[in-house]
């Protein structure tokens, strides 16, 4: 490093044109060669994780990202969290209710009420909380275990599926945390709804 | 669980802090080193493009001009992408040029680093937007502020010699830093299932015969340098919520380390540049302690939930679900938000609109004092404004003239921090005014009563402290949130490193006073307790009474 000297210093001029020059040489290299060229190594080395982990069936139709949640309408299946964009991932949100907001009362309550109507047998305060509240993403494609074993009664009810052979199959779709320390357990709806499908199928 | 969740991600930051500033030490301490045969060629090709032909030490005005006009350009180029972007290459879901003053938001929002959101990009960028404007400035705002950081730091440090020349910092920071991590971490991102193509939008029919259209695309590119440069501005609207940008619990703790480890370790930098391992030590040992404090509040009031959704009769042993995400619950999404708060990144893994009212005041918080950690250079630079601060302070109590690591400090250096200073409160309250008192600013709330305050405030406390995150209940893509919000940024941005770089070009011209018994010594604990007493006392002063109406008045309000 050398003595900062006023007398003999670049102009602002040319200061100018190297910043412009400057400008356009890190816009190619930033945004164009360096996301160019992760993305077709990527492409090239994991091209499913590079494509959004798309879930085929056993037709080998694809039916869904393993990592994007779906709406479940028919109570036959796992149903996942509250989602005000209803699962539609063109988009992603929420409609950010403050603790304080009495719509975020309302909806939750009408999902109770919901809950009640379809689960007679599940009292609603064993159901867990993250059940009946919207994710932050709307798309989450999670649920806890406990909130997939208080729907079991219903499925079982309604696809003659014993509550045994629902319990196994919640079991074989739970993951851990990550390394057994990092986040929470979970399961993933869309991939257990699919094997549940298998299963009516037989 | 939840702890040691917590306690692991901390033990990993404090293990990198080292190794991590050792090497950015060299990177910019200018002295030959085994790095230079590896990245030597490339930066003297990329000197040559850009028509530098010297490198000598820059006055701190001629560094300011520099970094003032490349900035500049870079804006008035992506001005023009962004508002043409719907002739240019790479739009496969036929996206059409974006409104002028969302356009003036936008760019502002990412060369200051902010990356405050007001459109959502899945509906409002083009693939070749969101790399050739979003993803470039991830990198170059992020290079602009660490180079700043880096001539403050010269100048405070550097006896009678210069605080380093604009462009050289600039190139390297790329060079050596953003773009070979960012390859990295992009790569190990796409491993762990964060989607990279240009495919356009996937229509695919769900398992109940429905079709469902996914928004993807170049998303683990964007992400690794959107956390690396503190940048936060997300491929998609709910950003690190998203499952596409933050698919589980493992690419939350990389994304949360990328944006933690070079803001963290810069504190070591200074103190190598210092020459004192001490003096970077206790500024890290103020920022952590302020940061455990901010984490411990959030953690708590989420774990401990909402007592009016509580009151419904679910089982609320989760915490408050409502806004997170099942993968990440309580610990994974108390840490991102204090930490995306802290390091100024603003990318959020759960909607900060929906948390707690306590919850919601620590990231508040951090934003308003600006220097736990902080963005790229910026907070250990507002960390050391505080310091020269608390120096002074202590000088005027025991009547000694102030100085700080062998310099006097003296009334110009002084009024230029107290100009500092004051401006971000200034600029963070008067339009958090302005917009209550209108019905332009009023039309974006969306949530009654307190909260509402809240979410005016976080959305300028957000803009001022270059953040970015938001209370994204805020319907904010208006020309009056738009432009207001571009101007606080701008202010946020650039009154401060400009400042700071007067005090930096002040201070390496003065001679140095040599240590003697009667030196106020800056690198023991008594220092560490006066500086953090500094920051929370400046701090409760010019904002508590905004805070009593926001946040404090709804949580005593909620039951």
């Amino acid at each position: 490093m050398n003595q900062a000297s006023n007398a003999s210093g670049p102009s602002g001029i040319s200061t100018l044109w190297i910043a412009l020059r400057a400008g356009i040489v890190f816009i190619l290299i930033c945004g164009i060669v360096y996301p160019l060229a992760t993305t077709g190594i990527a492409q090239a080395i994991m091209p499913h994780q590079a494509n959004g982990s798309l879930v085929k069936d056993a037709e080998g139709h694809v039916v869904g990202s393993a990592l994007i949640g779906q709406n479940f309408a028919d109570p036959k299946y796992f149903q996942g969290r509250v989602s005000s964009i209803s699962y539609q991932a063109e988009a992603s949100g929420s409609n950010n209710y403050g603790p304080s907001n009495p719509e975020l009362l309302n909806r939750t309550q009408a999902s109770i009420d919901a809950w009640k109507a379809a689960n007679p047998d599940v009292p609603v305060d064993r159901v867990p909380i993250s059940l009946l509240t919207n994710s932050a993403s709307g798309l989450d494609p999670h649920i806890s275990p406990e909130s997939a074993q208080v729907q079991i009664p219903r499925i079982s009810k309604l696809t003659g599926i014993s509550p045994e052979q629902l319990g196994q199959l919640v079991d074989a779709h739970t993951a851990g945390r990550d390394l057994g320390v990092f986040g929470e357990p979970r399961v993933n709806v869309l991939e257990l709804n699919l094997a549940l499908r298998a299963l009516l199928a037989k | 669980m939840g702890i040691l969740q917590l306690v692991l991600v901390l033990a990993v930051l404090v293990l990198l802090v080292k190794p991590l500033g050792t090497y950015v030490y060299h990177v910019f301490s200018n002295e030959p080193n085994r790095m230079d045969r590896v990245f030597g060629p490339v930066e003297r090709g990329i000197y040559r493009l850009i028509g530098l032909k010297r490198r000598d030490g820059m006055t701190w005005k001629r560094y300011a001009l520099s970094f003032l006009l490349t900035n500049i350009v870079l804006v008035a180029l992506s001005y023009l992408i962004l508002r043409l972007q719907s002739l240019l290459p790479l739009n496969p879901n036929k996206i059409g040029g974006m409104e002028q003053t969302l356009t003036f938001n936008t760019v502002i929002s990412f060369i200051t680093n902010t990356n405050l959101q007001h459109y959502s990009g899945e509906t409002g960028l083009s693939y070749f937007s969101q790399m050739a404007v979003i993803i470039m400035m991830m990198f170059t705002s992020a290079a602009t502020g660490f180079s700043v950081a880096i001539a403050f730091v010269r100048g405070l440090t550097s006896r009678g010699r210069t605080i380093g020349n604009f462009f050289e910092d600039f190139v390297k920071a790329h060079t050596r830093i953003f773009l070979p991590f960012a390859t990295v971490i992009t790569l190990i991102l796409v491993a762990l299932n964060v989607p990279l193509t240009l495919d356009p939008t996937l229509t695919v029919t769900t398992l109940e015969g429905a079709a469902q259209h996914i928004a993807i695309g170049p998303v683990a590119a964007l992400e690794s340098i959107k956390h690396l440069g503190t940048n936060g501005g997300g491929f998609f609207g709910v950003n690190s919520a998203h499952p596409f940008e933050n698919p589980n619990p493992l690419t939350n703790v990389i994304e949360m380390l990328s944006m933690w480890a070079l803001p963290a370790s810069l504190p070591y930098v200074y103190g190598k540049f210092a020459n004192n391992k001490k003096q970077g030590w206790v500024v890290f040992g103020a920022m952590m302690t302020l940061f455990l404090a901010f984490l411990t509040l959030t953690y708590t009031s989420e774990l401990r939930g909402n007592p009016a959704l509580n009151a419904l009769g679910m089982d609320a042993s989760q915490g408050s679900m409502e806004g997170k995400e099942v993968r990440f619950g309580i610990a994974q999404s108390a840490l991102f938000t204090t930490v995306t708060t802290a390091a100024t990144t603003g990318s959020v893994n759960n909607m900060h609109d929906t948390l707690t009212p306590l919850g919601g005041l620590a990231p508040l918080a951090e934003m308003m004092l600006n220097c736990v950690f902080g963005g790229k250079g910026v907070g250990l630079v507002n960390m050391l404004m505080y310091a020269i601060l608390a120096v002074f302070l202590a000088g005027l109590m025991v009547g000694r003239t102030p100085e700080f690591l062998g310099r006097k400090i003296e009334p110009r250096e002084m009024k230029l921090i107290a100009v500092a200073i004051l401006a971000h409160p200034f600029i963070i309250l008067v339009p958090t005014a302005i917009a209550l008192m209108t019905d332009a600013g009023r039309a974006g709330v969306t949530n009654p009563g307190f909260h509402g305050i809240s979410q005016a405030l976080y959305e300028m406390t957000s803009s001022a402290a270059n953040n970015g995150s938001g209370f994204e209940g805020l319907a904010d893509n208006t020309p009056f949130w738009n432009i207001s919000t571009g101007i606080v940024m701008l202010l946020g941005r650039y009154i401060s490193m400009i400042a700071m770089l007067a005090v930096a070009g002040s201070l390496v011209r003065k001679s140095w006073v040599p240590e003697t018994v009667g030196t106020f010594r800056t690198d023991n604990v008594l220092f560490w307790g006066i500086l953090i007493g500094t920051v929370l006392i400046i701090g409760a002063l010019t904002f508590l009474p905004a805070i009593v109406l926001g946040p404090v008045a709804e949580h005593l309000t909620l039951r």
